[in-house]
């Protein structure tokens, strides 16, 4: 009986090293260092090459699209520092000049960070616009393609 | 007015409450059988307040009444009836009431289906539901009023997020609100039956068909969760490992350990211990999960707000594991397992591996969700793990579990003989490599995709091989033709066969699982009018910008004429809806859906004069075998725990027709 027991434990015991070592390696290889913006400008040549993801606020006046290349560049500050993007791709839902976002991606040995993948951060605080919009502002807006029917 | 009301029934609701759990317990004790029907009278009551509360703030979201701040966060005066309805669970609090009413609910139906019958259990049963309504209620109270005044009354309100604006948000909560609540029953059997001192099989028998319906709803609200995803979100998948997603993921994975563990516990007596220990875990689980999801620790885009609601519900949590464990070790001496493992070779081993695995899922599911706690509490850096951390632990893992899922059905209990492995296992064996090869020679080469498909095709086989098997011995036996055969065994073995049903379903979710995320084609291009882009055997032309009025929003959208191999198929038209007060765009996804290869079009940016447009395209293949894998779960759930008569019926209708 002892010995049998003894078997299971040893079968669990295999089992549940082989799941604490897969744990280990998959955080060990797939671990993502945050930083903000100011952060990243000290560490810069430290972090090289390695996948970070940075947060901050999209400054105003930064945002560049080139739709041609698929080119989208921006900076994104914590207040203190600035980072300079570029990301391959357009932006989701959400990311807007102005507010906040985090870009994955690696810093980049020509002083910008290359980012492979933006996450919008969506606001639940309400705050009221200053100039409420209509449904009629918004479709002065797209004036030159309107018009009736369904897609 | 409303408000004050609304305050007061839910206060009025937790007096009640906290009343049927004293009433149930004291009655209970001392044997008096009119306190006891008293606290089934509170339970009713108490479900009757709680109706009234949902009817006063549906009837404030209907009416826009905007001097409740729940109104004015989820509606606004040009919602559509619907979304104002399903403004209820659009927030925190409504999503509180609502999980307290289906517990009330619950609660109701259990007392009066089992009151009769089972005298002992049922004061401590109801006692418990209660205890967990007063949780709700007191969150509510105090936390999280939805009657909450706001001043100055706004004029218009703020509205749901246009993302919640569609269809699905009147079905994907739901489904997983009932899946939760429905796992408290069998937990608060099993609270009773330790208090009772009768924690034998009583308890599991009794809410067997519960769990599995509980399992269903939980099982239903994932699927659906992936499917409305992959639909309306735009990013062309269906899971992100998103602390969301895995707080549901959680309990489901807890629960299905469960099902299965059950199952050994019925027929060999062991693991009691282990499976009280799943179930507290998986209604803990739920209940983390909503304070992962609710307290906005993790800061993501899910989460709700701040506030008091994440203490209370961490105090909550607390409260159930210390109360569970401190009752599992008080009746310790009765927890005492009859059965012992005979082999490793036998069904109950492979039960137990699987339970093991699905337990190891869980685990690394917890600690990467809740990694990025960890990290900064205890190396104060901020490190996060991704996608990445979540598939490359729990493919290999899952890949076990398949496995298993063709063993453990068909393996024999006690010790399997090489004879039983033989007879069982052969042909489901050979077929499976046959298979593999077969994709091998056609050029399928990538590891995952080999192995998923071997795996996938060795369970199918034993499940084929099962029914055929029995229903030849069957039909040879009574006599009957092959389908009477396998109608009856269907009906005879109704868990078993639905189980089987259900890994089928299991099997090809997760071939379309496998091939959609290691086959994706992905291709984004600016498009000047009249210009295409191709991506695999389609090209799509783009025909220009138009826009128009909605109800509740402006959509631009682009023509895309979509062919493949050269030959047009249709229109693909991918669009952009503006909302006013909204500063960005909601995408809105076109595809052209088919059973083995979906076309996924995003509009991702444009000109406003409509000169040209940014197009992203994808070519899914297979992603459809997951959403119709779920389909063959729910089928196969259906056939598991419908009750006799309504099947002996169907089956009668189906001879009387075929006749």
């Amino acid at each position: 009986m002892k010995g049998r027991r003894l078997k299971y434990l040893v079968a669990g015991g295999i089992v549940v090293a082989a799941l604490l070592g897969m744990i280990y390696s998959g955080v060990k290889e797939s671990a993502v260092y945050f930083y903000t913006p100011s952060e990243l400008t000290q560490k810069k040549e430290s972090v090289e090459g390695k996948s970070l993801r940075v947060g901050g606020m999209v400054v105003d006046g930064s945002l560049k699209w080139d739709p041609q290349a698929l080119l989208l560049t921006f900076q994104l500050t914590d207040g203190q520092g600035v980072v300079f993007v570029r990301h391959k791709g357009t932006a989701p839902d959400l990311f807007k000049e102005g507010a906040g976002a985090v870009v994955e991606g690696t810093w980049t040995r020509d002083g910008y960070f290359r980012s492979s993948n933006i996450m919008a951060k969506h606001s639940e605080e309400y705050k009221p616009p200053a100039h409420p919009e209509t449904l009629e502002s918004k479709k002065e807006l797209f004036k030159s393609i309107l018009k009736e029917g369904k897609p | 007015m409303i408000s004050t009301l609304g305050g007061f029934v839910l206060f009025f609701a937790l007096c009640v409450t906290l009343y049927a759990v004293a009433a149930s317990v004291a009655g209970a004790r001392a044997g008096r059988e009119d306190w006891l029907a008293s606290s089934r009278n509170a339970v009713l009551a108490h479900f009757c307040l709680v109706t009234l509360a949902i009817f006063l703030l549906e009837y404030a979201l209907i009416t826009s009444d905007f001097s409740l701040r729940y109104v004015v966060n989820t509606s606004t005066r040009g919602s559509l009836t619907r979304y104002k309805i399903a403004g209820l669970w659009g927030s925190l609090e409504g999503s509180i009431l609502l999980w307290e009413w289906l517990q009330a609910l619950m609660a109701t139906l259990v007392v009066a289906r089992y009151s009769d019958r089972h005298r002992l259990l049922m004061p401590y049963v109801q006692a418990i539901l209660q205890g967990i309504s007063a949780f709700f209620l007191l969150l509510m109270t105090f936390g999280a009023n939805p009657f909450t005044r706001v001043f100055p009354i706004p004029l218009d309100g703020r509205g749901l997020n246009p993302l919640l604006e569609v269809t699905d948000m009147l079905v994907h909560p739901l489904l997983l609100y009932l899946g939760y609540v429905g796992f408290s029953v069998p937990f608060a059997f099993a609270m009773a039956a330790l208090i009772t001192g009768r924690p034998s099989e009583e308890w599991l028998t009794i809410t067997r068909r519960w769990t599995v319906v509980a399992w269903l709803f939980l099982t239903g609200g994932i699927f659906y969760g992936g499917w409305w995803s992959y639909r309306t979100l735009g990013w062309g998948g269906y899971w992100a490992w998103d602390p969301v997603e895995n707080a549901s993921f959680m309990p489901w994975l807890t629960g299905t350990a469960f099902i299965h563990s059950v199952m050994i516990q019925e027929r060999k007596r062991m693991l009691k211990v282990w499976n009280l220990i799943l179930i507290t875990l998986t209604f803990s689980l739920v209940i983390f999960g909503t304070f992962l999801t609710r307290s906005g620790i993790l800061g993501s885009v899910h989460a709700f707000a701040d506030g008091p609601v994440g203490i209370m519900f961490l105090a909550f949590l607390a409260l159930i594991l210390l109360f569970s464990f401190s009752l599992v070790a008080y009746r310790s001496d009765r927890l005492k397992g009859h059965g012992e493992l005979d082999s490793i070779v036998s069904r109950e081993s492979a039960f137990l591996l699987n339970n093991l695995v699905l337990v190891g899922i869980c685990f690394t599911v917890f600690l990467g969700t809740i990694f990025p706690l960890l990290a900064e509490a205890i190396r104060g850096t901020k490190i996060s793990v991704g996608t990445p951390y979540f598939n490359r632990v729990s493919v290999p893992l899952g890949m076990a579990l398949l496995l298993l899922m063709g063993i453990g059905p068909l393996i024999a209990w006690g010790r399997a003989s090489l004879n039983n492995l033989k007879r069982n296992f052969l042909w489901p064996s050979l077929a499976a490599v046959a298979g593999a090869g077969i994709l091998y020679v056609l050029g399928v080469r990538q590891t995952e995709v080999l192995l998923a498909f071997l795996l996938c095709l060795f369970v199918l086989g034993t499940v084929v091989f099962e029914f055929t098997v029995a229903t030849r011995t069957r039909a040879k036996t009574t006599g009957e033709g092959m389908l009477g055969a396998f109608t009856t065994l269907l009906l005879k073995g109704r868990r078993r066969y639905g189980g089987l049903i259900v890994h089928l379903g299991v099997v090809v979710a997760i071939i379309g699982i496998a091939v959609s995320s290691v086959y994706k084609v992905e291709h984004e291009q600016t498009l000047k009018q009249g210009e295409s882009l191709s991506v695999g055997p389609y090209s799509l032309r783009f025909d220009g910008l138009a826009a128009g009025e909605r109800p509740t929003h402006i959509l631009v959208w682009a023509n895309l004429m979509a062919s493949k191999n050269g030959k047009p198929l249709h229109e693909l038209t991918p669009g952009q809806r503006f909302y006013p007060n909204q500063q960005t765009p909601f995408g809105s996804v076109d595809a052209r859906y088919h059973w083995n290869e979906d076309l996924y079009v995003i509009l991702s940016a444009f000109e406003r004069d409509g000169s040209s447009a940014t197009i992203k395209a994808m070519i899914n293949p297979m992603i459809s075998w997951i959403w119709i894998g779920g389909g063959v779960i729910l089928l196969g759930v259906i056939v598991a725990v419908l009750p006799e008569r309504h099947l002996a019926m169907l089956s009668l209708r189906a001879r009387a027709q075929a006749a």
